[in-house]
């Protein structure tokens, strides 16, 4: 809804520009307007770039095209894997959580995938995935944004292997529900090369591992534990 | 240590597996003094669910001393005697929060493939295939137990072992679906199965203040049990138990029914015939012919109890006559830990003594045995309890 409101708009990014876009975009992330029904034909990525301020350039990205082309364009000549998952988890605040997820090198105890992530400096991190056969595959990413209690927005930095970026929002349940957390991560791999191994790095349904993690995530915060059955004993 | 595994359909051993270790510091190592066998590992034992794997250990109801803790385990200590209930709850996510433990949110490590068959998961559950955790279970000498400071509740002295070892499962089971009836005074229950399940849901029914309770079966000792629990039999190889209930209430019908059945319904005629075929084929995977009798037995605007397990789908209800009635249907797992402290209260205070129920007392090695009398229900057998200590 929103780029379809922007397509009219030719106004070129630019510096100037920037900012004003910078707080379109982030605005609606946190609203939840920026639905995957409205991402789905675009990068996620690309909108995070949007955010961080423009200047970047990316795949067929020219400075006399409008954003929503711009951003069509960047993922028309590549391989994406995009997901979306929501949890809400109980008696945590907002902050309690985004303190959690903020310090990446947290993400390993949840996310299966991942085998560490460091911090390098206050925006820079660097991720180390497993990849089968004992592999990894690794890249530094950016935050892009950063709204306390609210929300963290990366993306890997430009020329990474496994080209990805995310945003995760919380947000206050009604009623003392708890925080919803939501997370939207999308990977894209250019010329569709290494799909196959992508596919084997999240598994065969990238939904159900990145709505695995979540649980986890859920898991360890609700309860300080994530359940597991691994290791008991079985007459197999 | 010895325990009783799943090998395949009707395929039960006994078996030498590696004792059971703390793997999550919430956990509690249980030494096993008295398990029992559950209507519900029928299920398992009969082939009829699709997610049990070779060498899965059974068991979901029992009880014993804790003999190891992980290191966050607060309230319960080392050499407590403690029953187990079968849901495994974390006791702080939203559900646990409202008193619905066996909805929890955060103990069924392999949710997504409940999500996948019913949207959303339950809870984990000991011993009950890889649908809801693949938790190994407690017909064995060992147990581990997760969230051990939620999952255990420490048993007076003065009780023994055979008074309480339902409070795992059957009674609280039986209570909830007697309490999901929303018994009035005068009202009249109809429950449909007179296996354990169902004798604590006509003792319990009374317990909440049933006028009439009528019990349907066709096994004999299990309806001579109904009665003695005070409820009227009814069999349903002699008589047609539609109109025999409507006759027995006055025309109106009974006011709450109860499918103390499940999935794996014996129908007779023509209606048991498609489920089994359709079953046969995969077509179906649970034989509802219970559920559609209670359904239309019920009296307009009663209420329908399902404290029988389903698991997938079932064909042919008759949704019909549940809108026009304007019936309501109240169901799920137990939620055990709401029920287990009052229950215990009314077994201390003499108002009920759940061992009337048992009719075996086998050592772990005759599991094979237990399972076989049990399904067939050959030697008049309704409960059998196992003592891992028992010399076999």
């Amino acid at each position: 809804m929103a780029l379809e409101s922007n397509r009219s708009s030719d106004a070129p990014i630019n510096q100037s520009g920037a900012i004003s876009e910078t707080e379109r975009w982030s605005s609606l992330i946190t609203g939840g307007a920026l639905v995957l029904a409205g991402l789905s034909q675009r990068s996620l990525r690309g909108a995070l770039l949007a955010i961080a301020g423009g200047g970047l350039a990316y795949h067929g990205a020219t400075s006399n095209k409008s954003l929503p082309d711009q951003l069509s364009e960047a993922t028309d000549n590549a391989q994406t894997i995009r997901v979306e998952k929501t949890v809400t988890i109980q008696n945590c605040s907002a902050e309690t959580l985004y303190r959690f997820w903020r310090n990446f090198e947290n993400l390993p105890k949840f996310m299966k995938h991942l085998k560490s992530v460091t911090t390098l400096s206050e925006q820079r991190s660097h991720w180390v995935a497993n990849a089968p056969l004992g592999n990894s595959v690794e890249w530094d990413a950016d935050i892009r944004s950063d709204i306390e209690n609210q929300l963290i927005t990366w993306a890997s930095v430009e020329g990474s292997d496994v080209d990805n970026s995310g945003f995760v929002r919380f947000s206050e349940a009604p009623a003392g529900r708890g925080t919803e957390v939501k997370v939207v991560l999308e990977y894209s791999v250019p010329g569709g090369v290494v799909t196959a191994t992508l596919a084997k790095l999240f598994g065969e349904e990238p939904e159900q591992q990145i709505g695995d993690d979540l649980r986890r995530f859920k898991m360890l915060m609700e309860t300080g534990e994530i359940v597991t059955t691994e290791g008991q004993p079985s007459g197999a | 240590m010895k325990a009783v595994c799943w090998e395949g359909t009707r395929n039960i051993q006994v078996k030498t597996v590696p004792d059971p270790k703390i793997l999550n510091s919430r956990d509690a190592i249980i030494k096993i003094t008295t398990t029992a066998i559950c209507g519900s590992d029928l299920h398992l034992y009969g082939g009829y669910n699709p997610t049990m794997k070779k060498g899965d250990i059974l068991g979901h109801e029992f009880m014993g001393e804790v003999v190891e803790l992980g290191k966050d385990v607060k309230s319960v200590s080392i050499g407590d005697r403690v029953v187990v209930p079968f849901t495994i709850s974390c006791g702080s996510c939203f559900f646990c929060n409202r008193d619905l433990w066996s909805l929890c949110d955060n103990t069924n490590p392999n949710a997504w493939m409940a999500e996948k068959m019913m949207g959303h998961s339950p809870a984990g559950l000991f011993g009950y295939s890889h649908l809801t955790g693949g938790y190994a279970g407690g017909q064995a000498e060992y147990a581990r137990v997760p969230f051990a400071d939620v999952g255990l509740f420490k048993i007076p002295e003065a009780v023994t072992d055979e008074q309480v070892i339902f409070l795992t499962d059957i009674f609280p089971t039986g209570y909830m679906a007697a309490e999901n009836c929303q018994i009035q005074p005068g009202d009249t229950v109809a429950i449909w199965g007179c296996g354990p399940v169902g004798q604590f849901a006509i003792r319990s029914a009374y317990l909440l203040g049933a006028e009439k309770v009528i019990a349907i079966d066709r096994v004999p000792e299990r309806l001579q049990m109904a009665q003695a629990g005070g409820a009227i039999p009814l069999n349903y190889d002699e008589v047609e138990v539609g109109e025999a209930l409507k006759e027995m209430t006055g025309g109106r019908g009974p006011d709450s029914v109860m499918d103390a059945v499940g999935m794996e319904a014996h129908g007779a005629g023509l209606e048991g015939f498609y489920d089994r075929a359709m079953q046969a084929v995969k077509l179906e995977t649970d034989r509802p012919n219970v559920l559609r009798q209670a359904i239309v037995a019920c009296r307009k605007g009663g209420t329908v109890s399902v404290p029988g397990v389903y698991t997938g789908l079932v064909d042919k209800m008759p949704m019909g006559a549940f809108m026009n009635k304007g019936l309501t249907m109240k169901t799920g797992q137990t939620h055990v830990h709401k029920y287990l402290r009052p229950l215990l209260d009314l077994i201390q205070s003499g108002k009920i003594d759940p061992t009337f129920i048992i009719t075996h007392r086998i050592p772990l090695d005759e599991a094979p045995h237990g399972y076989d009398i049990f399904q067939t229900k050959k030697d008049s057998c309704i409960k059998i309890v196992m003592k891992p200590s028992m010399a076999a």
